[in-house]
């Protein structure tokens, strides 16, 4: 699917530069995200993956550079067009950074009690349709955060994500601390989602499951910007030591054997 | 970026057969307008198409409304059929088994019953509550009684950092606080007295109201507001970090560690910061009298030495290590109530300092009931 003629990149980062006092985190980074595919983003750590996303979504002030989303430069543009780019992504972080006084149903219903006009009944079905979307039972609507598990929490923090309808979403190490099963769990409802709900997911991960799994397409970071980017199976091409290491080690083996099975996952 | 259109639904019965066309943006953005069209869209016929072709987006929010329709419709017996492109259809499919046959619906929270069973609840968690207070006062009673017993064990760095935080830096706010008492009883007592032509005897009130009663009081409740909370949100949020419950698997008692070091540098600054609000109290009150009185300090001290009793002094003091292990024991025990996350550290602390306060004066009223039966 990335290589069909009339792609259409959603985001678009350019000359990206980021730099925390004396040290430079990226340096000229040029990244394309095209519309519908699942994007992988891996490095080693400190190269700056979370930030990259904390950029993009706005969290971050870059030094220098240009992004752009939904055609929208979000650097420069007034606030009110920002604001309206905002609702259109998610963000689902790694730990949820679920609002801890809301119940799970509350917290869905946040943003939309925010940025649309809908009345209580329907925030609340609809609230209700996105937890059962992410495969949570309808009983988890009336817990507080503290009271679900970790895996829980990672699904109530993607509904959160998902309640405006997003055309993107932004997840950071989605399958972290989850274990296999509740890992290969999640990475299928990822890919689910996005087929159904035609998404466009950006994802930071570590897990070369989900790598395999079901991104379309990989970005690695290093030497402070994107050193190769292209789907999982040219990455063993790649000359460059810790691409060599990260995708021909025995792990990555492991995974690759796993991977083939659900196959790439397009539309 | 497509233009949006607000979508639109018009029905059209043909040869038996009605077809509910929709067409424009059927979004989430959109579905507080177009929700009651639904609502109200019942066609009669048995075989209901419903068109999503002409649709230029559709969301969840959209599928939802339409799955809701074919619902209704299916239930009142008709045949339904949908027409749409793939990704539409299959988006409404992900919809239709994802929602959930009954909606959330939260515990009805008004009504009388349910006004009864609040009164009986809070009674039964408030007594829980004072059992659990008693039981926790017990505990930290036994940790200090073991330092006593067993000095080598005390923690001095983890004491000596509480003294320091709990007594040495009060004491700017304290002798402040003290001073501004004894102007202000100065100053009233001044105005007061002077009608009657026995403006000597304001040393007698300031003498006996600040050794007496409010040194120690006011110094408690700052206290319970300033060390209290701390105690409350730095134990809590060891909490909510799990670092207690580390400290249990690693056989360390979490009382001793934490509960004892602070409750012993409170039980030994209280008593020291009163006795500087007490000084500078009397300072102030001093001060006070000579500008707005005329009683010089030296006849201030003389009256004082000749008419205040040391027991007043005894009395206000003996009072402090009480407040001490009441401010202590309650912030200490409140953080130990801190459960899951980090809004119950903020109620906690909230209520560390409310019951601080309260439980002070409350005492502090039943040492004045003591006193006066004992007659001192």
């Amino acid at each position: 699917m990335s290589d069909t003629p009339q792609r259409d990149a959603i985001i678009k980062v350019r000359g990206l530069r980021n730099q925390f006092g004396p040290q430079v985190v990226h340096d000229k980074l040029d990244l394309d995200v095209w519309r519908g595919e699942v994007l992988g983003i891996v490095g080693g750590s400190g190269t700056g993956k979370s930030v990259l996303l904390r950029t993009i979504v706005g969290l971050n002030k870059p030094a220098a550079g240009t992004i752009e989303v939904l055609g929208t430069n979000v650097l420069t543009a007034p606030e009110e067009e920002r604001r309206k780019v905002e609702t259109r992504w998610g963000v689902a972080f790694q730990d949820g950074a679920l609002f801890s006084s809301l119940t799970v149903l509350q917290n869905v219903m946040a943003p939309m009690r925010e940025h649309l006009k809908l009345s209580p009944t329907l925030m609340k079905e609809l609230g209700a349709l996105k937890i059962s979307l992410v495969g949570l039972p309808q009983l988890a609507c009336d817990k507080l955060p503290s009271e679900l598990s970790g895996g829980m929490r990672k699904r109530a923090a993607l509904a959160r994500a998902l309640a405006l309808d997003p055309q993107i979403v932004f997840l950071d190490e989605p399958t972290a601390g989850l274990d296999p099963v509740g890992a290969a769990a999640y990475d299928d409802l990822i890919g689910e989602l996005q087929r159904s709900l035609g998404i466009t997911v950006f994802m930071v991960t570590h897990d070369l499951d989900s790598l395999y799994a079901i991104c379309d397409r990989i970005a690695v970071l290093a030497e402070k910007r994107v050193l190769v980017e292209g789907p999982i199976e040219t990455m063993t091409d790649v000359d460059h030591p810790w691409v060599q290491e990260y995708f021909t080690g025995p792990r990555a083996r492991a995974a690759q054997v796993k991977g083939t099975g659900n196959g790439t996952g397009g539309t | 970026m497509t233009v949006m259109v607000a979508p639109v639904l018009r029905v059209e019965a043909q040869n038996g057969c009605a077809v509910v066309q929709l067409s424009g943006a059927l979004l989430t953005a959109y579905l507080a307008e177009i929700e009651g069209v639904f609502a109200q869209t019942s066609p009669t016929e048995k075989h209901v198409q419903i068109d999503l072709t002409a649709l230029s987006a559709f969301d969840t929010g959209g599928a939802w409304l339409v799955a809701q329709l074919r619902r209704r419709l299916q239930q009142g017996g008709a045949e339904v059929q949908i027409a749409g492109a793939v990704d539409h259809l299959a988006l409404l499919e992900t919809v239709t088994t994802a929602t959930p046959e009954e909606t959330p619906h939260e515990l009805p929270e008004h009504g009388r019953l349910q006004w009864v069973a609040n009164i009986g609840r809070n009674l039964v968690f408030g007594w829980q509550d004072a059992l659990s207070l008693v039981s926790f006062l017990g505990q930290t009673l036994v940790g200090l009684a073991d330092i006593f017993v067993r000095p080598h064990k005390v923690r001095w760095a983890s004491l000596v950092t509480h003294m320091q935080d709990v007594g040495f830096n009060a004491v700017p706010i304290i002798a402040l606080m003290g001073f501004l008492i004894g102007v202000v009883l100065g100053f009233q007592g001044a105005s007061q007295l002077q009608q009657f032509g026995a403006e000597v005897f304001v040393v007698e009130l300031i003498g006996i109201s600040v050794l007496r009663e409010l040194g120690i009081l006011l110094t408690a409740i700052i206290v319970a507001g300033r060390s209290g909370s701390a105690f409350t949100a730095s134990v809590g949020s060891m909490k909510v970090q799990q670092e207690i419950d580390a400290m249990q698997t690693l056989g360390l008692d979490p009382v001793r560690v934490l509960v004892v070091p602070r409750v012993l540098g409170l039980l030994i600054m209280l008593p020291l910061l009163g006795f500087v609000a007490n000084l500078f109290g009397l300072f102030g009150g001093a001060l006070m009298s000579w500008v707005s009185l005329d009683v010089n300090p030296g006849m201030f001290i003389t009256r004082l030495h000749d008419n205040i009793a040391v027991k007043h002094l005894l009395v206000g003091m003996v009072k402090a290590p009480f407040f001490a292990l009441v401010i202590g024991v309650v912030a200490c025990w409140q953080a130990f109530q801190v459960q899951g996350s980090s809004t119950s550290v903020g109620r906690r602390t909230t209520s560390s300092v409310v019951q601080g306060i309260f439980l002070v004066i409350a005492l502090d009223a039943l040492f004045s009931i003591f006193f006066a039966q004992l007659g001192v």
